[in-house]
């Protein structure tokens, strides 16, 4: 009974403290001095560290979504579904996830690594007591990077997955790229599109804000900065798959009806 | 000579620990004052405590005449831009070269822009601290005595009316530190500081302190010259000269 009350304590500790950091974040969001280089900096970091496996990932889903439902929709003489059906579930829900999985991974450890090592070796205090101000400085941009560059890594892994379905539906048989692309395409409608593409935008914000969060709130002592990346890692893929389930809840209720 | 800082009454604890008492300190302008504490009797948390960056939990204190204890963070921020604090860990970014550590202060405080002047001032209080030709080194590349210096000239590169240093030369060779106390005494000398030196290096205190106090167990104990209490009877006060 007491522990159950302390771990309670405990929670909400942890959820006023992530109130406040967004509280802090939101205010330091609009004040002038915005730090484009930084955020350039950062947007680059973010985008050509995970381009490459992002592209990887992407085009192999595609490749082998295609051949596992290949034999399948064959039996049925419908294998000229297989490119509608891949990038319809490539689209709406394979992309967004596994991209935003991907970059929980690099990013978010890598920015709650970062932030925690700065943390642990008095650089976040350094900045403050210098009058600086470390929230505009390394987390808005940090975020605000996140925010922009994970929907356009997913576009990347959508393209690319397509271009996977299209080698794979060629490995077994073969589909011209004309009709291969018009049936891609073809398939997807713009309600397909939109509910995924704002899904990103919040995949991104949990993947900053968590990332940020952990390395801020790290403690002193270099085992933390570990236990930060780990962390954050951890945090930032339940927060895209709880996300994703409440977003999959509201686009079929809200969209598709 | 007018008050610079004022603590009055300060306690602090963490958890069920208190590590803050009762802590009375008053720094007069141009002053040097040293505070001697064995390890972990919260002289790094009294430092923080002025900086604004730990809440007492009562108690005032008092920088430039205003309570700091009242401040929100852009009332803060203006007082921390007269304020220089030397960590014990240097704290360089170390992902910036020297010369981009030097420039981050100038840039994000004091929102100079002109790179003409940012370089003239690097390249001054990088001879001023005696690590001329570093700019384009990497912190990871300093040593210890080096970082040192290094954290000093980024601190006081914004020319701060106050500087408080946390350990200045704790971990330093003995050459080193005295080196590193010198160092002190002319800053307050060239940029006519007023400051808290923060020690338990007796050597680092004899050269630089005007004044002396002396923190054991949360609580203030002491307070003079290096002579004076040098010569005190006090058996415990003078445990810290041995
Ligand atoms: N932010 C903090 N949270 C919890 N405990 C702290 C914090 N800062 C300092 N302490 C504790 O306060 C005590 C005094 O620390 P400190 O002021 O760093 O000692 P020192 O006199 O060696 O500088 C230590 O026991 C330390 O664990
Ligand atoms: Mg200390």
């Amino acid at each position: 009974m007491a522990a159950d009350s302390s771990a309670i304590k405990k929670l909400l500790e942890k959820i006023g403290e992530q109130g406040l950091f967004f509280k802090a974040f939101v205010r330091n969001l609009f004040k002038p001095g915005f730090e484009w280089s930084e955020f350039l900096r950062q947007c680059y970091f973010i985008g050509y560290g995970t381009v490459g496996i992002v592209m990887l990932t992407g085009f192999i889903l595609g490749f082998v979504l295609t051949l596992q439902s290949l034999p399948t929709l064959q039996q049925f003489g419908a294998q000229t579904f297989v490119p509608a059906m891949v990038s319809v579930s490539v689209v709406r829900e394979i992309g967004p996830v596994i991209t935003a999985l991907i970059c929980a991974g690099k990013i978010a450890s890598g920015i709650g690594a970062e932030l925690g090592s700065m943390k642990v070796s008095e650089q976040i205090d350094a900045m403050q007591v210098s009058g600086a101000n470390p929230v505009q400085y390394l987390v808005v941009t940090r975020i605000l990077a996140c925010l922009l560059m994970i929907p356009l890594l997913t576009m990347v892994a959508d393209g690319m997955a397509f271009l996977g379905g299209f080698t794979g539906i060629n490995v077994k048989g073969g589909m011209s790229s004309i009709l291969y692309f018009r049936k891609t395409f073809g398939g997807l409608s713009f309600t397909d599109l939109y509910p995924a593409i704002i899904k990103t935008f919040f995949f991104g914000f949990i993947i900053g804000f968590v990332g940020c969060y952990k390395g801020f709130n790290s403690n002193k002592g270099t085992e933390s900065v570990g236990l930060a990346a780990n962390s954050a890692v951890v945090a930032a893929s339940i927060g895209i798959i709880i996300v994703d389930a409440v977003a999959v809840q509201l686009t079929s209720s809200l969209v598709y009806n | 000579m007018e008050n610079i800082i004022e603590l009055a009454g300060i306690k602090k604890s963490f958890g069920t620990l208190e590590e803050l008492k009762e802590i009375n300190l008053v720094v007069k302008k141009g002053e040097n004052v040293v505070v001697i504490g064995k390890s972990g009797q919260g002289k790094s948390v009294t430092i923080k405590c002025i900086a604004g960056m730990i809440v007492p939990d009562a108690g005032s204190i008092k920088v430039f005449n205003n309570e700091v204890t009242d401040m929100d963070e852009d009332a803060l921020r203006a007082l921390r831009i007269r304020m220089g604090f030397l960590f014990q860990s240097g704290a360089l970014y170390d992902s910036m070269t020297v010369r981009e550590n030097l420039a981050f202060p100038l840039r994000r405080v004091l929102k100079i822009k002109d790179e003409e002047e940012i370089e003239a001032r690097s390249v001054e209080v990088l001879d001023a601290v005696g690590l001329s030709g570093a700019l384009d080194k990497m912190p990871a590349e300093l040593s210890g005595g080096m970082r040192k210096r290094m954290g000093l000239a980024r601190t006081i590169i914004v020319k701060p009316e106050i500087m408080l240093y946390d350990e200045p030369t704790t971990g330093l060779d003995t050459i080193t530190s005295r080196e590193i106390s010198a160092l002190i005494c002319s800053i307050k000398e060239k940029y006519k500081t007023t400051s808290v030196i923060i020690t338990h290096d007796m050597a680092c205190a004899k050269i630089t302190a005007d004044r002396m106090v002396i923190i054991n167990d949360g609580i203030c104990i002491a307070n003079g010259t290096y002579g004076e209490l040098e010569h005190s009877t006090d058996k415990l006060i003078g445990s810290f000269f041995k």
